[in-house]
């Protein structure tokens, strides 16, 4: 705050309270000269005003809150730039980025501020920070077991997770069921965390502008074939010429992209399980306007500790037998 | 009696009117007058950009369908409330706000930084039927959303108001407006501004 608006608001503020001490004191003063509890000699309509003066818990009332703003004021940030003598504040201001953010939490414990929020989180680091670490130190697949880790894993879970991947892990239409062995990015607790960590963008494109509403049947009738439906034959060969355009990401043989070792996150074709339906109505769809699935990244909001905790769960919920 | 000069304000409707106007004024000077000329308070924060013509009308959506009675639009420096929805707001990111739409009902979660944190497709199913995503939520369904087709008929109007009120819009985005949101729907517009907020501090 510039200092012209600091001592604006100094100038305006003292004045007030001085006001308000100055106002309650001419109000105490008797000026009707009769003393209290007597008449003062008006009657209206058989009503007669008595000299009732400001009732005395009020007053008292009155000065302990000036008496506490004055005190208030000087031990809290409120008048212009003057800090309080607490040297309390609720959070840092004035930030523009998170980096600013970051560094003004240690400017202000170097300056021995009071931030309170800060202070909030330091406490929280102290008495949490030590049980995450511990875990953090273990491997992911010796956390899977252990009934301390799964039991924070899911916690975590729950609040973060089971908004898409619902709160029994088995998924929903476009969000993957994270209990059966099927996995899109790889089910290994490396890659379980790198999904976690940095989030997945899924592209399969539409294919209407390049396989036209015959080329679409025919590829829909071949991708169903790969899971042993019965379905036309001679679409299904026609399907089948075509379906080099999709190998580079499912695979030739359609097994998608984990089977292949590839980095796509294409679903193995030749299951009987579907992200996004099963039906040839469904698959239709997904060649006509493609699909474009997005798992967020959980680095910068939960940090990498928590990450390592719920690696553990995901990867428990597919795994529940330790072969280790 | 006759010293007695506070009778005469007991006495005066008018003149009791004008020295409580005073008195009042006096809490608007020292704690909003400044406020409308502190950079802390005008300048925004690093990376800010303003709307865009579709998530402008999908702000108005928001406004609309008083979205503001159940989530509010401001996370508080309480760890509380930092963990679970990011850092705290800051005066920084609602320079641009006219009016602003903090709230303070919190029927649902805070919106302050929502963007980017679920998918369109997520949106779009939880905003259809929240129940289909979110099988305890006791949001309404907004599908009417999805068949409301914008004409960008107050979309300049709207780009051009705010960049009266300072937001740096370009020739280029006011020409732009209409052509950017015609033909869209009022859910794709709603997505796309709930898909902004917050992400300029994350």
């Amino acid at each position: 705050m510039s200092s012209f608006w600091s001592a604006w608001i100094i100038v305006l503020t003292l004045p007030v309270l001085i006001g308000c001490f100055i106002l309650l004191r001419w109000n105490l003063t008797n000026y009707v000269g009769v003393a209290e509890d007597e008449t003062t000699g008006h009657i209206v309509d058989g009503l007669e005003e008595i000299n009732n003066p400001l009732p005395k818990w009020w007053t008292y009332m009155f000065y302990a809150t000036l008496i506490w703003s004055v005190f208030y004021l000087a031990a809290y940030p409120g008048l212009g730039n003057w800090p309080g003598f607490l040297n309390w504040t609720s959070s840092n201001q004035g930030i523009k980025n998170l980096a600013e953010s970051r560094a003004a939490v240690e400017q202000a414990k170097a300056d021995g501020k009071y931030v309170q929020l800060d202070v909030e989180n330091q406490t929280a680091e102290e008495i949490y920070g030590p049980v995450f670490q511990q875990f953090a130190q273990r491997d992911v697949l010796d956390l899977a077991y252990d009934p301390a880790a799964l039991k924070i894993g899911q916690r975590l879970y729950l609040q973060n997770c089971a908004v898409c991947h619902g709160s029994d892990a088995r998924g929903q239409r476009g969000y993957p069921n994270l209990t059966d062995d099927d996995w899109l990015y790889g089910g290994t607790t490396d890659k379980i965390k790198e999904t976690l960590l940095y989030g997945r963008r899924a592209a399969m494109p539409g294919w209407q502008a390049a396989l036209g509403d015959q080329g679409i049947k025919e590829m829909t009738a071949y991708v169903l074939s790969l899971s042993g439906r019965a379905v036309n034959d001679k679409d299904a060969t026609a399907g089948k010429a075509k379906f080099g355009m999709c190998a580079a990401c499912h695979g030739a043989d359609g097994k998608g992209s984990v089977a292949h070792n590839l980095p796509f996150g294409a679903p193995n074709l030749t299951d009987n399980i579907w992200l996004y339906g099963g039906s040839a109505g469904a698959i239709e769809q997904t060649l006509i306007n493609g699909r474009y699935g997005v798992m967020p990244a959980f680095q910068d909001t939960l940090g990498k500790d928590k990450v390592h905790i719920i690696t553990a769960y995901v990867y428990r919920l597919s795994n529940p037998e330790d072969k280790r | 009696m006759s010293k007695n000069h506070h009778e005469k304000i007991e006495k005066s409707v008018g003149l009791l009117g004008i020295f409580t106007v005073i008195a009042i004024s006096f809490g608007t000077l020292v704690q909003i007058t400044p406020l409308m000329f502190m950079d802390e308070t005008k300048q925004p924060i690093d990376g800010m950009k303003p709307y865009t013509a579709l998530q402008m009308e999908g702000r108005d959506v928001f406004i609309r369908e008083g979205c503001t009675n159940c989530h509010s639009q401001m996370i508080r420096p309480f760890r509380a409330e930092v963990e679970r929805y990011g850092h705290y707001s800051v005066a920084g990111e609602s320079v641009w706000e006219h009016p602003f739409l903090w709230g303070s009902k919190r029927t649902g979660p805070d919106l302050a930084r929502v963007g980017q944190r679920y998918s369109d497709d997520w949106h779009y199913a939880h905003l259809m039927d929240p129940r289909s995503v979110v099988p305890q939520s006791n949001m309404p369904g907004y599908p009417w959303l999805d068949s409301n087709i914008l004409d960008g008929k107050y979309t300049t109007r709207k780009l051009e108001i705010f960049r009266g009120f300072g937001v740096p819009y370009t020739d280029e985005d006011i020409a732009g407006a209409v052509d950017a949101v015609k033909g869209k729907t009022e859910m794709e517009a709603l997505i796309a501004y709930l898909q902004s907020l917050g992400t300029a501090l994350k």
